[in-house]
């Protein structure tokens, strides 16, 4: 069994930030990513970031991706591995890994858990139809495969997510029927809201599905409005004729090796889930765990690479690494994040945070 | 409304649309970002120190129209498409707009294409004056339309195309 500083779970911004900054510290690190690629929903992102500089703000999304990539490149302590999924976390340490067809084991003396998060469904009438998709999906298919997913699609949910992919749909040459949205208000920045809304894509809050229709695949989707009890309102059907239906209704942390290695959890809608507890170190409960990007809250990219970048310090300091600058690098760190959840929009994650963070360190 | 239909109303627009004092004087941009996102690479870009963020970078833009010269360099890089450049000055009934644009093919300059408002209806025409290609692949798409139709003309679609 191989003994390591620290192993990182999950090659998205949050990983990424966390391997090069232990890294930088001194630390050796194993950096695991289960799919080919490393980059996490970045490489799929192909419109321009929001955040300040230092997030990389105004670059796109997969544009990021390589610079972060460059950075754990030039890391000669880190090793990165693909295709490497990490299995379990257990009582005495060991991390299993199943790396193409291989069966690993480690002991690694930190762990950084960054697996980001899932998308949730939606439950309705045939919602089973191939044309159904999350947006992840489609993203997948358009971004990285060159492959269109439909002709014709419905958006459901106007957050970030489904107003920047319907607006990568109609980039792609995809008609975009409508984006509908079950809340009042449309959740997403207005700014991504105004940019489909110019290409005549009409949104529709206070809407939601009631049925799919099609029998070996989607041919039409019923929509109707909801009253503020979220009602459906009789008599106020409109069908709409889609090949394509993306679901862009709210992501979930993957915490699963987070319960297994016996983290402290607490159910916090506002971050999405189930989420662990932290201190301002990004560690758990489990004084060897600690946590970065949308696995401890569902959040935006920057805020991920910030936490990365804390967790990753913290860590090698806990394993005794340090450098001259260590401690005004952590202090404009957690600037920076401060500074990124200032706005009234991250009102919501920082109550979410406050249901979640241990006073002290452990 | 914005927060619903994701169009701005005319008061919103009222607040970030040049005087006509300004207007008289030449090209100045036109900043249509309502909310306060963290986000500040319009304040960034801006040569002339004409956008801030004075406290933090949650504010929403702070514009000084007496800096700005219309240059256009804030147009290609917010990330919220929601900067443009209008220029009344540009001829007799003829106003300049500079808008972001970021689907292919582009047009080309000489072009005529349909101009679209804000909810993405057309208005009319508008020939394509010059396509300014960046290194971040937002184009800047500089258009020629009567200057009745500068304040509504937000997006353009090329002959022929559909979209939503
Ligand atoms: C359409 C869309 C638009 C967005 N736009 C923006 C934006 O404009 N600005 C912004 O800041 N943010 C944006 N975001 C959010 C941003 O992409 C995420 O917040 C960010 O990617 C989270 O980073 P992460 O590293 O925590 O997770 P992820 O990027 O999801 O990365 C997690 C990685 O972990 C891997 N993994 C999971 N489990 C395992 C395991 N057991 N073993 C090994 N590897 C594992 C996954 O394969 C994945 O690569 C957007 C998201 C979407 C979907
Ligand atoms: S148009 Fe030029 S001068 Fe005016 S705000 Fe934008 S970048 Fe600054
Ligand atoms: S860059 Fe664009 S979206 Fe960002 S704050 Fe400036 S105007 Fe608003």
């Amino acid at each position: 069994m191989k003994e390591v500083d620290i192993v990182v779970i999950g090659g998205g911004p949050a990983g990424l930030s966390a391997a090069v900054h232990a890294a930088k510290m001194g630390a050796g690190v194993l950096l695991l990513e289960r799919s080919q690629a490393l980059g996490g929903q970045l490489v799929k992102q192909t419109h321009k970031f929001f955040g300040s500089r230092q997030e990389f703000a105004g670059e796109r999304g997969f544009d990021i991706a390589h610079t972060l990539m460059e950075q754990i490149a030039q890391q000669e302590k880190i090793e990165v591995w693909t295709n490497a999924t990490a299995l379990g976390y257990y009582p005495d340490g060991v991390l299993t890994v199943k790396r193409n067809e291989n069966f690993r084991t480690f002991r690694p003396r930190k762990l950084i858990v960054a697996t980001g998060a899932s998308e949730k469904a939606l439950a309705f009438p045939n919602n089973d139809l191939p044309g159904i998709y999350g947006a992840g999906a489609v993203q997948t298919l358009m971004n990285l495969y060159g492959v269109m997913p439909a002709k014709r699609v419905l958006m459901v949910g106007a957050g970030n997510i489904g107003v920047i992919v319907a607006y990568q749909l109609l980039q792609a040459g995809v008609e975009v029927a409508a984006v509908i949205e079950a809340a009042p208000r449309i959740g997403g920045y207005w700014v991504h809201a105004s940019k489909i809304r110019r290409c005549g894509v009409p949104i529709l809050t206070g809407h939601t599905i009631r049925q799919a229709h099609g029998t070996t695949q989607l041919t039409g989707v019923t929509v109707c409005r909801l009253d503020e009890k979220w009602t459906m309102i009789p008599g106020t059907d409109t069908l709409f004729e889609v090949d394509g239906l993306c679901l862009a209704v709210g992501l979930s942390p993957l915490t699963e090796l987070l319960w297994q290695a016996g983290c402290k959890m607490n159910f916090v809608p506002e971050l999405g889930g189930y989420v662990p507890w932290r201190n301002e170190y990004l560690q758990t409960t489990h004084k060897n765990v600690y946590v970065a990007g949308d696995v401890a809250g569902v959040e935006e990219a920057s805020a991920a690479m910030v936490e990365g970048k804390l967790a990753g310090l913290a860590a090698a300091f806990a394993l005794n690494h340090q450098t001259a600058d260590f401690a005004a690098d952590y202090r404009a760190a957690k600037q920076q994040l401060n500074a990124l959840r200032s706005g009234p929009l991250s009102a919501k994650v920082c109550h979410g945070l406050c249901k979640v963070m241990l006073e002290e360190a452990m | 409304m914005l927060a619903i239909d994701g169009t701005a109303t005319a008061e919103d627009l009222q607040a970030v649309l040049p005087t006509p004092d300004r207007r008289r004087r030449g090209a100045v941009a036109v900043i249509e970002c309502f909310q306060e996102i963290p986000c500040n690479p319009c304040a960034d870009a801006c040569p002339r120190g004409a956008i801030t963020m004075p406290e933090n970078i949650s504010q929403r833009p702070v514009f000084d129209p007496d800096k700005c010269n219309g240059c256009g360099v804030c147009v290609g890089r917010c990330p919220g498409l929601a900067i443009f450049v209008v220029d009344y000055s540009y001829g007799e009934d003829t106003a300049l707009l500079k808008i972001p644009y970021e689907f292919r093919p582009l047009p080309q300059a000489g072009d005529s294409v349909t101009a679209l408002d804000r909810q993405g209806a057309a208005v009319g025409s508008a020939r394509v004056v010059k396509v300014q290609e960046q290194k971040n692949r937002t184009t800047i798409l500089w258009l020629a339309v009567t200057a009745a139709m500068a304040t509504a003309v937000r997006n353009i679609r090329l002959s022929g195309e559909v979209r939503a």
